[in-house]
């Protein structure tokens, strides 16, 4: 069973936007029956050029359902251009996170969206057309929508483009053609964005996000700032004020909480480590499995 | 809200029988069967009952032939190794597309260890074609694998023939009858099988026990080395209680086997009949006369199967589907492409498993549900 959260859930039952647009100035289709899922996004737009309505029909499984419920939902209101920097990413986000496998049901999100907005543009037919050299046979990805893909999600595995794409998960001849995008891929982010002046697709340009999983949502630094305070005042310092210690919290930078040990604590070998493997475990429980903690000596 | 089960090839509801038959030994009677004392020693006699009235569902000639295993995938796993070790001049192996991963993977793994492998087709009903397994016998063959009712579809294999045919070349045949045993009568007397793989988990005993037949003179080497206990067959202390509790799930499928197996077919036609005739392009995959009584695998067109399945959740039916999105792969099921089934069908399947504890209210329940769970996703679906 797939640990969906709660909102791909509500998507999944109660989708939004479901239909078709009658003259619609922009349609886009994805997918094939064959693959196991297929998109149909239709928009029309507003007289300032924004996105007034969207609708969708889909054919695939519950978080390709739930993907393109969240699509329509999103894009209502923007622009064009706003619309185009949607990613996969933040429609996974939009879900609260959608398992590591399902991914790429939002990466055909994204990819209707693009196809819709090309045709209205009057660059593309509705159905999307693979460009560029097809890399997997069995589900038509290309070597485009590999790269694509791999740059707004920071993939550096085999299974990850197969999770996020669908590349690679038939046959499996196309590995090795894979893992060459990879390793390029990989070696042009290390030479800096400048790299090899080949065009890349992604309008955002390469920040490298951290994974969406499922239950773990994203969180804005204040709210981990929050998460982080309340879990120190209410679990934490109470126990070590129980011994005669106490703890502050000095600062948090991305992942790492730094904190200063008190009292009689901050005399005490054992009390850091049990501090560092109680902290973590609660912090990893409720805000993120990479959360560290880094002990500050005052 | 209650729960309609009928996924019972996944797995079945141990019977109360079953339970209370174990109980004894989780909590009074917890000896190790190969102690002296007769507190342990007593125990003994529990495995070799229940080592018999698995016999007994088998037909199998002697209670001898019966090995206690953990799973059905360990007897499936010793049995071909078995096979394949006793003769290690033949690199040969026969076995079908559509077999379960347990032997299906082995035997891949297999042949990356240097063995050839012959993997029979099916048609689009799921049968086999008897003229290709006799052309794919070779010199060399070592053991012939396959199982004896399909998991998926329910299709039935001929076995008796398949057994036939490898008796006359004197190549030892493997049968995974995980799933046809305790829904179709056996008779091992009569059908020269060499190996035969069970698990109790299928037939309402725990998870955890299975069952292995090694016919009186087939090769035979254990896959798990320690102490004496199977006779030397197969090393760890015994299952005592599951072990008790498998003898007895096999004994009351055996009592009740033609009953059930009539009752248990019809409520399957009413709802195969009732789906076909409510729900329009819904499609049966495997041949209808040559099945299980209990399974039906039906494709619904132009929607998915996981979707299907967590809407069918919402009212609390439990089945299964061959889709892609379930398997945790991207392709739609091995066996319904091996029987050439249209991915577009693939996609929409969904294998309803009954069992004993079903009933004609449940059956009524689900083809109540059905068409507005279909008709729901089909209105989502940009294929009409």
């Amino acid at each position: 069973m797939w640990n969906y959260t709660e909102k791909v859930i509500d998507h999944f039952l109660h989708p939004r936007n479901v239909g078709e647009i009658e003259n619609a100035d922009g349609e886009g289709e994805v997918g094939s029956l064959a693959c196991g899922d297929m998109l149909r996004l239709t928009f029309k737009l507003d007289n300032e050029g924004r996105i007034a309505d969207a609708k969708f029909k889909t054919f695939g499984c519950a978080s390709a359902i739930a993907s393109s419920s969240a699509l329509t939902e999103m894009i209502k209101g923007m622009t064009l251009e706003e619309a185009e920097k949607v990613t996969n990413r933040d429609i996974a986000k939009y879900l609260g996170g959608l398992p590591e496998e399902k991914m790429h049901c939002s990466v055909m999100g994204r990819e209707a969206l693009e196809a819709a907005i090309k045709n209205y543009r009057g660059e593309a037919a509705p159905k999307r057309e693979l460009e560029g050299k097809v890399v997997c046979k069995c589900f038509g990805v290309t070597e485009n929508d590999i790269r694509r893909v791999v740059g707004d999600n920071a993939l550096t595995t085999i299974e990850q483009v197969t999770d996020y794409t669908k590349a690679g998960g038939g046959c499996g001849l196309c590995h090795e053609e894979i893992q060459r995008i990879l390793d390029e891929e990989t070696a042009e982010k290390a030479a800096g964005s400048a790299g090899t002046g080949r065009p890349h697709p992604s309008p955002r340009g390469r920040e490298v996000p951290t994974p969406l999983i499922s239950g773990t949502p994203e969180l804005t630094n204040l709210q981990i700032v929050h998460k982080v305070e309340e879990l120190i005042n209410t679990r934490i310092r109470p126990a070590l004020q129980h011994d005669g210690g106490d703890l502050e919290l000095v600062d948090i930078d991305h992942d790492t909480v730094y904190v200063s040990l008190k009292g009689a604590c901050a005399t005490c070998p054992s009390s850091t480590i049990t501090m560092k493997q109680f902290i973590e475990k609660e912090l990893r429980k409720e805000i993120s499995p990479k959360m560290r903690i880094e002990e500050v000596k005052r | 809200m209650k729960t309609i089960y009928v996924d019972n090839n996944a797995t079945t509801r141990v019977a109360p029988e079953v339970i209370d038959a174990m109980l004894p030994f989780l909590k009074d009677m917890w000896g190790n069967p190969s102690s002296m004392h007769t507190f342990g020693g007593q125990v003994a006699k529990h495995i070799d009952r229940a080592r018999e009235q698995v016999a007994k569902i088998l037909n199998a000639e002697r209670a001898s032939e019966i090995i206690f295993t953990s799973c059905g995938t360990e007897g499936d796993n010793t049995a071909i190794r078995s096979a394949l070790l006793a003769d290690p001049a033949k690199r040969h192996i026969i076995t079908t597309k559509v077999e379960h991963p347990a032997v299906l993977n082995l035997v891949k793994e297999l042949e990356k260890e240097g063995y050839g492998a012959t993997y029979l087709s099916v048609d689009g009903g799921g049968r086999l074609d008897m003229g290709e397994l006799e052309r794919s016998f070779r010199g060399d063959t070592a053991v012939v694998s396959i199982m004896w009712a399909n998991n998926e579809t329910g299709v039935i294999f001929p076995i008796e023939d398949i057994a036939a045919e490898c008796e006359k070349r004197n190549v030892p045949l493997h049968v995974d009858a995980v799933q046809a045993v305790g829904k179709i009568p056996m008779d091992l007397k009569k059908t020269p099988i060499s190996y035969l793989a069970l698990s109790g988990h299928k037939l309402h005993a725990p998870k955890g026990v299975g069952a292995l037949y090694v016919r009186r003179g087939s090769k035979y080497r254990p896959l798990i080395i320690g102490g004496h206990q199977e006779h030397g067959r197969r090393g760890g202390t015994e299952n005592v209680a599951s072990i008790v509790g498998l003898g007895a799930a096999c004994e009351l499928a055996f009592k009740d086997m033609n009953e059930e197996r009539s009752r248990i077919a019809a409520m399957r036609d009413k709802l195969e009949n009732g789906i076909l005739t409510s729900i329009p392009r819904s499609f049966i995959n495997g041949n209808a006369e040559f099945r299980l009584p209990n399974t039906t695998s039906i494709s619904f067109e132009a929607i998915e199967g996981e979707a299907i399945l967590l809407l069918m959740n919402e009212f609390g039916i439990c089945a299964s589907s061959g889709s892609a999105c379930t398997s945790g792969s991207l392709l739609p099921s091995h066996v319904l492409v091996a029987m050439g089934i249209p991915f577009t069908r693939a996609h929409g399947s969904i294998r309803f498993s009954l069992s004993r504890y079903n009933n004609e209210e449940e059956i009524a329940y689900i083809l109540e549900k059905m068409p507005g769970i279909v008709s729901r996703l089909r209105m989502l679906s940009p294929v009409s």
